[in-house]
């Protein structure tokens, strides 16, 4: 049996798993390369999934857009899926490199789940599910079941990343993201909020403030009390700078080589007002 | 040990035989297939000196398992010139810019040019900037590498 599959096609690359249930998947190489050349991670067997096209595919469908686990950062930037999925394009475009960006893939982000996933606060905010497919068919996760701990995911032996489907409500959307310069930058604090004006919702989750991916769920409910849904006018200051600090308080971040609890929590409290603002800016209502 | 496998570089195919499952393609470019205009610096994709083309794609070969590239088209620095065995239009304005102090970083920075203006032949300085964004380099300051790309594209629209 071969150790290095390179599957063509979604039956392959799923049997060649099977067949293989202890297998590496290989996507992007954007994290597994930089293990693997540092000798700290030595696989046995690899499935590369980068040539499978029904893992490149995305469609918009009604409110739902679905984007397959082998959609790279590149496609997420470009029109139309910018479009369609605003925040995940700003996501994207804060990873890494062009090359970066080239090579690795939504999928990648999620396999790998770190806390710094720069996809991941997007896909908290937008209600995302994890399609995966193994020996037993498929099954569906919420980010939260999926993402069980740093660096931890619930994906079994043999099961892939097959899509992720998440919401496109009507509203705008903001990614922000804290690091030293806007390229080759491991995010110190990621965050995303979304409005959903139909659903008169404010959603708002966190990266690299946490061991997970966690949803400010108590300040997006408080906020939501707050906003002038039907005239759409602005957001005061003071309820943006409010909202930032109840945020603030669903973070639960760490001192590390990247930043400091502090600046970490006082930057989440910053980027949620900062985002608040964008969101419910003058005009908000009518442009989407 | 994986099984041996075909890699298509500069239009050529190339046998690997004997590789061990862990190899970048970087390292194969250099180690097993001589091609040593793709340098190898931090292996970890921060400062792409190993940048190539795959399937027209600009790449960092550290981060590509080689034998996951079976199958690719893949292009390096050496298979970047004019065709004739003289310089591309981008090289050429290296040189006569003075886009090179240590020389280290300029293999991946000719690729990622050459994949700039292919898509774009006339950059402004941001688009250069955000383009090479990932492309490091600790001598020049870059100065002269941005007048570089200004001058291969305006030497590319008049001999396109």
């Amino acid at each position: 049996m071969s150790d290095v599959v390179v599957a063509r096609n979604l039956d392959d690359a799923l049997s060649a798993l099977s067949d293989r249930p202890g297998a590496t998947v290989l996507a992007g190489g954007t994290d597994l390369m930089v293990e693997i050349n540092r000798g700290l991670r030595r696989p046995r067997q690899v499935v590369a999934v980068a040539q499978v096209p029904e893992l490149r595919q995305w469609s918009v469908a009604g409110n739902r857009v679905v984007l397959g686990g082998g959609v790279t950062y590149t496609e997420m930037m470009a029109a139309p899926l910018a479009e369609a999925a605003p925040a995940l394009a700003q996501a994207a475009r804060t990873v890494g490199s062009p090359p970066i960006r080239n090579a690795g893939t939504l999928g990648g982000n999620l396999g790998t789940a770190s806390p710094a996933g720069d996809t991941l606060p997007v896909l908290a905010a937008l209600n995302a599910e994890v399609v995966a497919a193994g020996p037993d068919g498929e099954r569906r996760m919420g980010l939260d079941e999926f993402v069980v701990g740093v660096k931890q995911t619930a994906l079994r032996p043999g099961e892939l990343i097959v899509r992720v489907e998440m919401d496109r409500p009507r509203g705008r959307q903001e990614f922000l993201k804290i690091g030293p310069r806007n390229a080759m930058v491991i995010s110190m604090a990621g965050l995303a909020l979304v409005a959903d004006r139909d659903g008169r919702a404010v959603r708002c989750a966190l990266g690299a403030v946490a061991a997970g991916i966690p949803r400010a769920t108590q300040a997006e409910a408080w906020v939501a009390e707050r906003i002038d849904w039907d005239n759409g006018a602005e957001v005061e200051d003071a309820v943006a700078d409010e909202f930032g600090s109840r945020v603030a308080a669903a973070s639960s971040p760490i001192d590390d080589h990247r930043s400091t609890a502090a600046y970490r929590r006082h930057a989440v409290a910053v980027l949620a007002a900062r985002a608040l603002k964008r969101a419910f800016a003058q005009g908000g209502a009518d442009d989407v | 040990m994986s099984d041996p496998y075909t890699l298509r570089v500069n239009g050529a195919d190339c046998e690997v035989a004997d590789a061990d499952i862990a190899e970048s393609l970087l390292f194969v470019l250099r180690e097993r297939l001589g091609l040593t205009g793709t340098k190898n610096a931090c292996t970890e994709g921060e400062c792409s000196s190993c940048a190539v083309l795959v399937d027209g794609v600009l790449t960092c070969s550290c981060l590509v398992l080689a034998a996951a590239a079976a199958g690719t088209e893949i292009t390096t620095v050496e298979g970047l010139g004019d065709g004739r065995g003289g310089l591309s239009a981008v090289q050429e304005a290296f040189v006569q810019e003075g886009a090179v102090q240590c020389g280290f970083c300029t293999p991946g920075l000719i690729v990622a040019v050459h994949d700039l203006l292919e898509a774009d032949p006339d950059p402004s300085d941001g688009d250069i900037r955000e383009a090479l964004s990932g492309n490091l380099c600790r001598c020049t300051g870059y100065g002269r590498i941005l007048a570089a790309v200004h001058s291969a594209a305006a030497a590319k629209q008049r001999r396109p």
